[in-house]
């Protein structure tokens, strides 16, 4: 991810936003369609908050919604060692959260490809581990699983037996790795890691953050 | 006789070939009879009987009725000529597929020399045998036939199997390559073969620029099939793969427009400008219009399935007859037929698969893969009879500058394209993947029977025809078998082999929302997007519309039933003994089916039912992933009855505790929590060995070892104690989750201890002390011995067995006070 050639409209900007891309990863173009939305998110203000994100209203059918708006002021996404949650988010948390859905780059070394997937695995785990113990409960993941699959009203029961089944292919998937005195209390990321291995995160789960003609588009998701 | 040898030659392959021998031998005798009947019967003379040993070509139908005239009545006759053409077929068939089991008999051929080599090669063998009697090829193989009949299947197999989500995700590359990629290659193949023309040496100064360009259409489409196999083996990442199966399947529809387009060209002498524009707008025409078929008819066949639940046995019908009508009625109006089946298909499916009966939609998948791999065999088998039996005109200059192009311009195709779509990517294509991309297009079928297709008015159609061929047998051939070596040397960007688990599962969806999420949280519009907005207009209008039942399911649900039937199936398929339980089963998991689907007449009765089945099956589910990851072993029956048995000990005990179940089931809904999750105010000691014991991973290792107690014998121990070291890994459970809420709720500890799980009990906790130093010892791999092997009827079985049992020492659970508990229980379970 180089820099990129985009226009130097804003200089006084330029600055920061070659920190945020040193940071994140992004090039400086992506930066500047992510800080164009993000004003508009927010109102032209500096920070986020809950309410501005709940009021996407492309959001609303989404069923991981909580989670997904969850995960921008969840402190563990922002890189660094803390939890808990933040109120508001400025621009730079933002971009931090969104780096998470960098796509790979060609050029990338092994090592760099196995650490951007852990960190999406991280943000995934994250997503499920609502109360930053480090391990995904059974009602954890179940509650999880509901949600996945709240539009189809398949009844609280079989969410529940598929999210016990799912996570019992957890334990003895992992059970070999644990030691003589645990007992499965939960996912640890360590597990989640094991049972997520056949997925191609580092392929699939990335956004382009391309600059889309947001004026226009905008207008179809009302504001 | 003939027959007898072409098909003992193309049999040299097989390894236990004495089955095989005997039918064939019943074919030969038939053919052979048939053969002299045919001779004698026949009122011609002597030389021609000779000729037509097989006179399907010149009778062409049945009228080479023999018609003497005889006095008496005749106590045997024999028709030949009536019967001759479909019985022929018929044998050509059973040729062809004899030759298919041949091959797969002794694996690794197919490993290192793709099919379709070795198809051809037995049909050049047999073509030469034909060539040397000189009789003349079969009659199936015209264009028309190929068109009509064998194309449809093969295009249906592709669309119907289509991996779906794969292939929106990558709609826009494939269809790139498909359509832009095919016109490189035919335009530029077609303009640097005329170049080569205009060079007196080589003699071919008469083939103009429009039949250049029409043969360059012919070659200029890549087949999958060949290139798929490997890459599938492989394993190579889903992308690329998506793209050669995609392109394939759709520069189909490009080569035969092309060629339509051009073989009309041909004619003309002068091409003028307004016919290019014609050309091109034709082009939309036949591309879209396939499109719109194909979404009629498989919009028309999901809206009947709705409707067929009480003739259930035509339901697999209805797929063949709205696929097979889009492509008549596309090739009616001369659009894109290939494009309108495809699209069909893949419309139809999902819809069709929800509102037919689970045995139809096991039949329909079986008669398209079986239809598609009958007329894919047979196709490739026609190839190497026709190359030998036809007419070929060699020009050294030009068949070899046509390999040339072909190899240049595939490469130059993918390097330029790719550079283009690139940008467009989000994961974009390595060289290395340009590199498969590029040698992986073969030429195949659609290529040589467009050839043959070839009207008689083009100069020089037989140099086509033949360089056609020598394209098709060169890819095949030399690409074809180099391809594994080279993808597995360049060391591909390759996929895990999709085990589904259900954790996998739900991970997908989980990905696929969040990023929707976040891509609608940037404004992004992306596949993820529309597949969203897709979703909720299939929610809400074509599922209200086609389906009978419209509870829409998430794939997750579907992949669970999915497990569960496939597992119940097969419970039952192996019933053993004891069947007392099976009935019940059977009610109990069709009720549960049905009712998951229309919640809201549930009983409290059959809520505690379902939450029965539900626990009790977890272990199914384990037990079909290990089918999963190991698709290319064949299912241990041992596993299979071993779990039988426990399963039925445990149903049994289910049922008989209906009574006081039911009581404990009033306040049921968390039951299968139980295992899972310590219960608040739970009984520490109780609840976390069952969780453990239940989500142990226990693992086939364990159960082998267990089914190899079953059937005691010196060479037990030594058996088990390799196969504890070779498959421990293994990751499932095949254990019956510490069966059942409700039989292992109280029952087991009800019934106490029994003498012999103490016993184990004992041992185990001898190996515990040195348990983990066993376990670093003898790695990962030594592992998890059962925690709780079954107790065993047979003190000496169990010495047999102490081995490995030492081994795992360090199973978390030797060392828990409870596991008596557990091992009563077991054995409670165990006793028959």
């Amino acid at each position: 991810m180089g820099a990129s050639q985009c226009s130097q409209t804003h200089p006084q900007k330029y600055k920061q936003y070659e920190d945020f891309a040193d940071r994140t990863g992004f090039s400086l173009e992506q930066i500047n369609n992510l800080h164009k939305r993000f004003r508009q998110l927010s109102d032209n203000t500096e920070t986020i908050s809950r309410e501005n994100l709940e009021n996407i209203p492309a959001l609303a059918n989404n069923p991981l919604r909580k989670q997904i708006i969850g995960a921008f002021f969840d402190k563990r996404n922002q890189h660094e060692e803390e939890v808990g949650s933040i109120q508001e988010i400025g621009f730079q948390q933002f971009l931090m959260v969104m780096s998470h859905f960098r796509p790979p780059g060609l050029k990338m070394t092994e090592e760099e490809k196995e650490a951007m997937r852990k960190e999406k695995l991280r943000f995934l785990f994250n997503m499920h581990d609502t109360d930053n113990d480090g391990t995904i409960t059974v009602d954890e993941y179940r509650k999880v699983v509901e949600e996945l699959m709240s539009n189809n009203d398949i009844g609280q029961e079989a969410a529940k037996a598929i999210a016990d089944a799912a996570m019992l292919e957890v334990a003895s998937i992992n059970m070999p790795h644990m030691g003589p005195d645990d007992f499965y209390e939960g996912i640890t990321f360590e597990h989640f890691e094991q049972i997520l291995k056949g997925l191609e995160m580092e392929s699939r789960m990335n956004v382009r953050f391309l600059d889309v003609d947001t004026s226009t588009m905008r207008c179809g998701k009302g504001k | 006789m003939m027959m007898k040898r072409t098909i003992s030659k193309g049999r040299g392959n097989n390894n236990n070939a004495a089955f095989c021998a005997l039918v064939l031998l019943w074919c030969c005798c038939c053919v052979g009879v048939a053969r002299c009947e045919v001779g004698s019967v026949t009122p011609t003379p002597a030389t021609h009987v000779l000729v037509s040993v097989k006179p399907v070509q010149e009778s062409g139908g049945p009228q080479a009725f023999p018609n003497e005239e005889k006095a008496n009545l005749p106590v045997f006759t024999m028709d030949y000529a009536r019967v001759q053409v479909p019985f022929e077929f018929t044998l050509w068939i059973l040729l062809a597929s004899f030759a298919k089991i041949g091959f797969h008999v002794y694996n690794k051929i197919t490993i290192w020399i793709p099919e379709p080599c070795l198809l051809i090669s037995i049909g050049l063998v047999v073509g030469a045998i034909m060539h040397a009697v000189k009789e003349e090829p079969p009659a199936m193989l015209d264009s028309n036939v190929f068109f009509l009949y064998m194309l449809p299947l093969i295009v249906l197999e592709n669309g119907y199997f289509m991996p779906t989500r794969a292939f929106f995700e990558n709609v826009g590359t494939v269809v790139w390559y498909a359509v832009v990629g095919t016109l490189w290659n035919s335009v530029g193949i077609g303009l640097s073969l005329f170049a080569i023309c205009q060079i007196e040496a080589f003699g071919v100064q008469d083939i103009n620029l429009q039949e250049n360009l029409l043969f360059a259409s012919i070659i200029a489409a890549v087949d999958p099939v060949a290139a798929l196999s490997v890459f599938e083996d492989v394993g190579v990442h889903e992308q690329l793969y998506i793209v050669i199966f995609g392109e394939g399947l759709f520069n189909d529809a490009v080569t035969v427009v092309l060629y339509n387009m051009f073989i009309f060209v041909a004619d003309m002498p002068v091409v003028e400008s307004p016919d290019v524009f014609l050309g091109v707008a034709r082009f939309f025409v036949v591309g879209v219009g396939g499109v719109a078929f194909g979404f009629l008819f498989g919009f028309l066949a999901a809206f009947t399935t709705r409707f067929t639940n009480n003739v259930r046995q035509i339901e697999p019908l209805f797929v063949f007859l709205y696929s097979y009508l889009a492509y008549l009625v596309a090739e009616l109006f001369a659009i894109s037929s290939i494009m309108a089946i495809v699209v069909c298909a893949i419309t139809m499916k999902y819809y069709v698969e929800e509102n037919v009966a689970q045995r139809s939609c096991t039949t329909i998948r079986h008669v398209v893969k079986m239809l598609a791999s009958i007329s894919e065999t047979l196709v490739f088998f026609f190839l190497g009879v026709v190359t030998i039996t036809t007419e070929h005109e060699w020009n050294w200059a030009y068949i070899l500058f046509t390999l040339l192009f072909a190899f240049v311009w595939r490469f130059l195709g993918v390097l330029v394209l790719t550079q283009i779509v690139n940008p467009f990517k989000t994961i974009s294509f390595s060289y290395k993947d340009q590199f498969g991309l590029a040698y992986g297009g073969l030429r195949g079928a659609i290529c040589f029977a467009l050839a043959f297709t070839l009207p008689g008015n083009i100069n020089r159609r037989e140099l086509f025809v033949t360089a056609s061929i020598a394209v098709i047998i060169f890819t095949v051939f030399i690409q074809g078998i180099s391809l594994r070596p080279i993808i597995e040397y360049m060391n591909l960007r390759t996929t895990n082999k999709e085990e589904m688990s259900i954790n996998m599962e739900i991970h997908n969806r989980m990905i696929e929302h969040t990023i929707s999420g976040i891509e609608d949280l940037c404004g992004q519009w992306s596949h993820y997007y529309w597949k969203d907005k897709f979703k909720t207009f299939n929610d809400n209008v074509l599922r209200f519309i086609l389906l009978r039942d419209r509870k829409s399911e998430s794939s997750i649900v579907a992949l669970y039933k999915k497990l569960e039937l496939q597992s119940a199936i097969e419970l039952l398929d192996t019933t053993v003994g004891d069947i007392s339980a099976a009935p019940s089963l059977v009610n109990l998991r069709d009720e549960k089916k049905d009712k998951a689907r229309s919640k809201k007449t549930f009983m409290a009765a059959d809520i505690k039912k379902m939450h029965h089945i539900l626990a009790n099956n977890m272990y199914n589910i384990r037990q079909k992933t290990i089918a999963y990851s190991t698709r290319h072993n064949l299912p241990d029956n041992s596993k299979a009855r071993e779990i039988l048995i426990r399963r039925h000990a445990s149903v049994r005990r289910s049922l008989r505790s209906g009574t006081s179940g039911s009581v404990r089931d009033s306040r049921a809904p968390s039951r299968s929590q139980k295992y899972y999750s310590l219960q608040p105010g739970g009984d520490l000691e109780s609840a976390f060995p069952l969780r453990r014991l239940s989500s142990n991973g226990q693992d086939a290792d364990q159960v082998d070892r267990r089914s190899e107690r079953l059937r005691p014998g010196p060479s037990a121990s030594a058996y088990s104690s390799s196969r504890s070291l070779a498959a421990p890994r293994r990751l499932d459970t095949l254990r019956e989750g510490v069966p059942d809420p409700g039989g292992a709720e109280g029952k087991g500890g009800r019934k106490g201890p029994v003498p012999a799980p103490r016993r184990r009990l004992s041992d185990r906790s001898v190996g515990g002390g040195r348990g983990p130093g066993d376990e670093t010892g003898g790695g990962d791999d030594a592992v998890r011995p059962p925690p709780l092997p079954p107790p065993i009827s047979s003190g000496r079985v169990q010495a047999d067995h102490r081995e490995p049992m030492d081994n795992g020492a360090g199973d978390p659970l030797l060392r828990h006070p409870s596991s008596s508990s557990q091992g009563s229980r077991r054995s409670h379970h165990h006793r028959p």
